[in-house]
């Protein structure tokens, strides 16, 4: 490669502000992408379902408005399924737990690795401000769609990818294709 | 002895995998990076493609796992939960969410990975999701037809094209592999990740 690309290529390295312990680079993408895939497939031969996290989101939404609404959240036909016999749905509990093991295991692996710190990511045209905010609405744009779609990239893309569901083959698709068409108008974002 | 090991995932061993398999997909999707929003977002610019790569490698490694493990009578395929098909919603779905996901930078699992790591970007995408789960059960009235149209049940590839389930196994390695060649030319002729790690 000659030396005119790798200066077109740094700043998205530059632009990383330098972390107080020296983090190690990551791990190759395949060798990662086979290690998710392994632990996939341990949950379909223990507990005969694979993985989720929006459905995890949705117990703690829940979890809330029960708190505060309880009749409000029994009487929804979007939340009332998630209070379930005993307080809540057993596959809600799984995802929970889930949940809290991927916080537990993602802070365990920056952590050793000198990637942990307080920060934002961002482009470097944006405040840090003007990041969460779209983080924010990224957020809610995602909640709704996962919730339409019954899954997000756990539970449709890899879960039911995996399965070859088509359903999940589907949001694989349209969700790539619409993050692709929708790319440039958060280009200052990110750029 | 015939796979899945347990009969419900309720119960303390059941919770027990839970938290164990929780550590271990958190632990890859730091490992591979994606728990940084840049890098995540840099897959829709064409910068960064780990996301492709890591989600196709993982997608890839539990579906000759499942065949295998089911040609070999270790695993009941049956009795393993496969998500149902609602060809409609999911298409839309699927477009709402890849918005979010190129504004956001993170998807559902990787925002607890990010805000874990220290990202305070992670905990906005995370509150926002529950702002947007709320708000589609308080919109619900209005978008329950979308919801429930189009209804096919469990439906796989091998089913609706009523081809052995290998064939679409092959088909899909095919494709990946594809996936994979095609992005490391594309890093290759335009340099983009000087001394890659692949």
């Amino acid at each position: 490669m000659s030396a005119i690309d790798f200066a077109a290529a740094a700043p998205a390295r530059i632009a990383m502000p330098a972390p107080a312990v020296r983090a190690r680079p990551y791990a190759s993408p395949y060798l990662a992408g086979v290690g998710i895939g392994l632990v996939l497939l341990a949950a379909y031969v223990t507990v005969g379902h694979g993985l989720g996290a929006s459905g995890g989101f949705t117990s703690v939404a829940v979890a809330g408005v029960a708190a505060v609404a309880p009749e409000q959240a029994a009487a929804s036909p979007v939340l009332g399924g998630y209070l379930g016999g005993g307080g809540r749905g057993p596959l809600a509990d799984w995802l929970v737990i889930e949940l809290i093991g991927v916080a537990l295991g993602g802070y365990l692996s920056a952590r050793l690795a000198g990637r942990a710190r307080r920060t934002v990511e961002r482009g470097p045209r944006v405040t840090d401000r003007a990041r969460l905010m779209y983080g924010f609405g990224g957020g809610v744009v995602m909640g709704l769609g996962a919730k339409l779609a019954r899954g997000c990239t756990s539970g449709q893309a890899l879960t039911g990818g995996a399965l070859l569901s088509v359903g999940s083959w589907i949001f694989i698709a349209t969700a790539f294709a619409a993050a692709f068409a929708a790319a440039p108008l958060f280009r200052r974002e990110w750029t | 002895m015939t796979l899945p090991f347990l009969a419900s995932d309720a119960g303390a061993a059941g919770l027990g995998v839970a938290l164990a398999v929780g550590v271990a997909f958190g632990w890859g999707l730091e490992r591979a990076g994606l728990g940084n929003a840049r890098r995540l977002a840099g897959q829709f610019f064409g910068t960064d493609f780990t996301v492709l790569k890591v989600l196709f490698s993982a997608i890839v490694t539990a579906m000759l796992g499942v065949f295998w493990l089911a040609q070999m009578g270790i695993l009941d395929p049956a009795r393993v939960y496969v998500p149902e098909t609602w060809l409609l919603p999911q298409a839309v779905g699927g477009a709402l969410f890849g918005v979010g996901m190129v504004a956001g930078g993170l998807c559902p699992g990787t925002s607890c990975v990010a805000a874990a790591a220290g990202r305070r970007d992670g905990l906005a995408v995370m509150g926002g999701m529950l702002a947007g789960i709320l708000l589609f059960a308080a919109a619900f009235p209005l978008i329950d037809q979308l919801y429930e149209a189009t209804p096919a049940g469990t439906l796989t590839f091998p089913d609706l094209l009523r081809v052995p389930p290998g064939t679409v196994v092959a088909a899909v390695v095919a494709m990946a592999l594809g996936a994979f060649a095609g992005v490391e030319a594309f890093e290759r002729r335009a340099a983009l990740r000087p001394g890659g790690a692949s």
